[in-house]
């Protein structure tokens, strides 16, 4: 099991003509996904020759839109690789198609774009992860964004996280263990599925034996999901938070990481998760052995 | 800063007055002549301007000449005022409070308003809490007249600058929607003498990641007091931030950057207290050329000691990470002068480190976990301060 993303899932990518829709979509089905196609309304009727996972060259339908992706595929993933001026009105294409997931890989969405499209999301059938994100993966099924799937294979572990190279660093870490699934969720402002989403399926999720969570300072994320840790969650829950030594009122990379006014510490994070009962690792190895600890006893 | 907000305010039909901008006391006097009595005030991106000594009135040009002498110059929070904002002094008699701004717990936008006072409102807000609206808009409608009329009734604006109040707040809210604002606040909003609302201050932050489709907002970057090294970062495209330490940092990913940084504070325990000297995120392509840019901006930093390369190889290859430390050590050839420490794990790790292990430079060394590494720079960077 796993979640959001299964070896049934039907991926297509907007962008896939793209140079990063091209690249990912080669490394998707080299991870065993099941790309189906693409969008891109200039090459419509066009296909792209990419080769699957068993080495058999495939050739991938590109569509004018997500709606005709899905009507002649059965699509129900979408994973956008679209330039952050486009980003917007694809992810209002791609809600509008009632697609399942939509993972939004692009880094650099204007914020208000996201507002924009998140109010625009309420009330529908997707389920937006991102933008500036990895995307997610359950290892040996299926790949829907830019994570390496050589990191890890499967295995009893839920990973959720704001930050991609610290999704791979923990991956890395706790390879002798594997994954349900990883999700990346992203580090901007405003993003679609937030920890408490993820953390809700995992712990729905029968496979998922315990959860890791990486945060990162910024906004109150990790609070509100210390707080849902505590009333819903009964199975463990290892924490890690980086930037800790942030200065405040400096941005440090990812849009949404920036202390402001003393609020969204890393020290603060810690210490809502440890009062909600997480074991919060002080360095990402430290983490990882939190885990194996829980794992042993398990 | 405050002239620059006023001058996006007046391009969007906010009543402003937009005072005249000096770099010199001679300026600030001449602009005093045709103002009359007028406020000198320090134009730096920081809060509390006026409680620095920032803000001064002037009532005749001289005093305005006097004001500014010592006003330029000054440091407010660090930062260093190079310019003033003569504007002429208004006979305020009340002072109201008004923003807009991103709020990222409700994935929407937030009005926030209060007729009890302006600048005070920090303290408005612990004192009397409920005299502080906070008023939710929805992202997908934003704020029409009917929305405006509803945020100026609860904000209780007073009856004589209720229509002025519902204009000022739709031109508030095109600065917002038209120029990417995260942010765009008026304190004090003032009821001037004869019932006239008028934006007295100002803030505005604009969201980065717009900037394609702004490109007049490049203009209100203020060059002059950013570090020399920022600067220089920015100039070449790089993710770059300053910080006070001995432990140069270089890495991918901002969330693997900033664990970097708090491995190495806790490595530098043990090792004389030494601390990471910046945060640097190269991204997901490592090219010689980006990792010499990093390492040139790193290195004339006079206070590292040490560089610490901390790269998980995800799309990017660390053969590619290996080649582009060995490219960018020829290319900097002597002026590579600190000891770097290295850890690549992930994609083609051990052609990697192959690739390091042959060329073995002398300045580099190759540690296998990331603890390990950051402990063996902090050790370096104590052993070189």
């Amino acid at each position: 099991m796993s979640i959001f993303l299964n070896k049934d899932s039907k991926v297509i990518v907007q962008g896939i003509t793209g140079g990063e829709g091209t690249k990912h979509t080669a490394l998707m089905l080299k991870a065993g996904t099941n790309v189906v196609g693409g969008v891109n309304a200039r090459k419509a009727g066009t296909t792209v020759e990419h080769t699957d996972a068993d080495g058999n060259t495939v050739e991938l339908p590109v569509f004018g839109t997500v709606a005709e992706a899905i009507e002649k595929t059965g699509a129900d993933v979408s994973v956008a690789f679209v330039p952050p001026a486009f980003t917007k009105d694809a992810v209002i294409e791609a809600i509008d198609a009632e697609i399942g997931l939509l993972v939004i890989i692009t880094e650099g969405v204007p914020v208000q774009d996201s507002a924009e499209f998140w109010a625009y999301a309420q009330g529908k059938k997707t389920r937006i992860i991102g933008p500036n994100c990895p995307g997610i993966i359950t290892p040996g099924e299926a790949l829907a964004g830019i994570t390496p799937a050589t990191i890890s294979g499967s295995g009893p572990i839920g990973l959720v996280s704001k930050s991609g190279t610290l999704t791979y660093q923990m991956m890395f870490e706790l390879r002798d263990y594997g994954f349900t699934t990883a999700i990346g969720i992203g580090g901007d402002p405003i993003i679609g599925t937030t920890h408490i989403d993820a953390l809700e399926a995992f712990e729905a999720d029968p496979d998922t034996k315990a959860i890791v969570m990486i945060g990162e300072i910024g906004g109150d994320a990790e609070e509100k999901a210390a707080a849902y840790i505590q009333a819903h969650v009964t199975k463990p829950v290892v924490g890690y938070v980086a930037g800790f030594t942030a200065p405040e009122g400096k941005t440090m990379g990812h849009a949404g990481a920036i202390v402001a006014d003393g609020a969204g510490t890393a020290q603060g994070k810690k210490e809502a998760l440890e009062a909600a009962g997480v074991k919060v690792g002080k360095t990402p190895s430290e983490t990882a052995e939190l885990m194996r600890e829980i794992l042993k006893g398990l | 800063m405050e002239y620059q907000a006023k001058e996006l305010f007046a391009k969007h039909d906010v009543p402003v007055t937009l005072g005249i901008v000096a770099n010199t006391p001679d300026e600030a006097k001449v602009a005093a002549e045709q103002l009359g009595v007028v406020v000198v005030k320090a134009q730096v991106k920081a809060g509390g301007r006026g409680k620095a000594g920032g803000v001064k009135l002037a009532k005749t040009p001289d005093e305005a000449f006097e004001h500014a002498s010592n006003i330029l110059g000054m440091q407010i929070k660090g930062l260093t005022v190079n310019r003033v904002l003569i504007a002429p002094a208004a006979s305020i008699e009340e002072e109201y409070y008004f923003s807009f701004l991103l709020d990222r717990a409700n994935r929407s936008y937030l009005c926030i308003a209060s007729v009890e006072g302006g600048v005070e409102i920090e303290e408005v807000a612990k004192t009397n809490p409920d005299a502080v609206k906070q008023i939710p808009i929805d992202a997908g409608t934003g704020v029409d007249e009917a929305k405006a009329r509803e945020i100026v009734a609860e904000a209780g604006f007073p009856e004589a600058l209720v229509e002025q109040a519902v204009t000022t707040v739709l031109t508030l809210w095109k600065v917002f929607v038209e120029e990417d604002a995260t942010l765009v606040e008026v304190n004090p909003l003032a009821r001037l003498e004869g019932d006239i609302l008028e934006a007295l201050d100002g803030k505005v932050s604009l969201d980065e990641n717009a900037e394609f489709r702004h490109e007049d907002h490049a203009a209100f970057e203020d060059k002059a007091a950013a570090d020399p090294l920022e600067a220089k970062a920015k100039e070449k495209g790089l993710n770059y931030v300053k910080l006070d330490g001995e432990v140069g940092i270089i890495g991918n990913g901002a969330g693997l950057v900033m664990s970097t940084l708090d491995v190495v504070a806790y490595a530098g325990e043990k090792h004389g207290g030494v601390k990471p000297a910046n945060f640097l995120d190269i991204g997901g392509g490592a090219s010689a050329q980006v990792m010499a840019d990093g390492l040139d901006v790193i290195l004339n930093d006079a206070q590292v000691k040490s560089v610490f390369v901390n790269v998980f190889g995800g799309i990017t290859s660390c053969d590619a990470v290996a080649n582009g430390i060995v490219g960018a050590l020829d290319i900097l050839g002597d002026e590579a002068s600190k000891p770097l420490v290295v850890r690549l794990d992930g994609n083609n790790v051990e052609e990697g480190r192959r690739i390091l292990n042959e060329k073995n430079h002398p300045l580099v060394t190759l540690v296998d976990t990331m603890d390990g590494a950051a402990d063996r720079a902090a050790e370096l960077a104590n052993a070189g301060a």
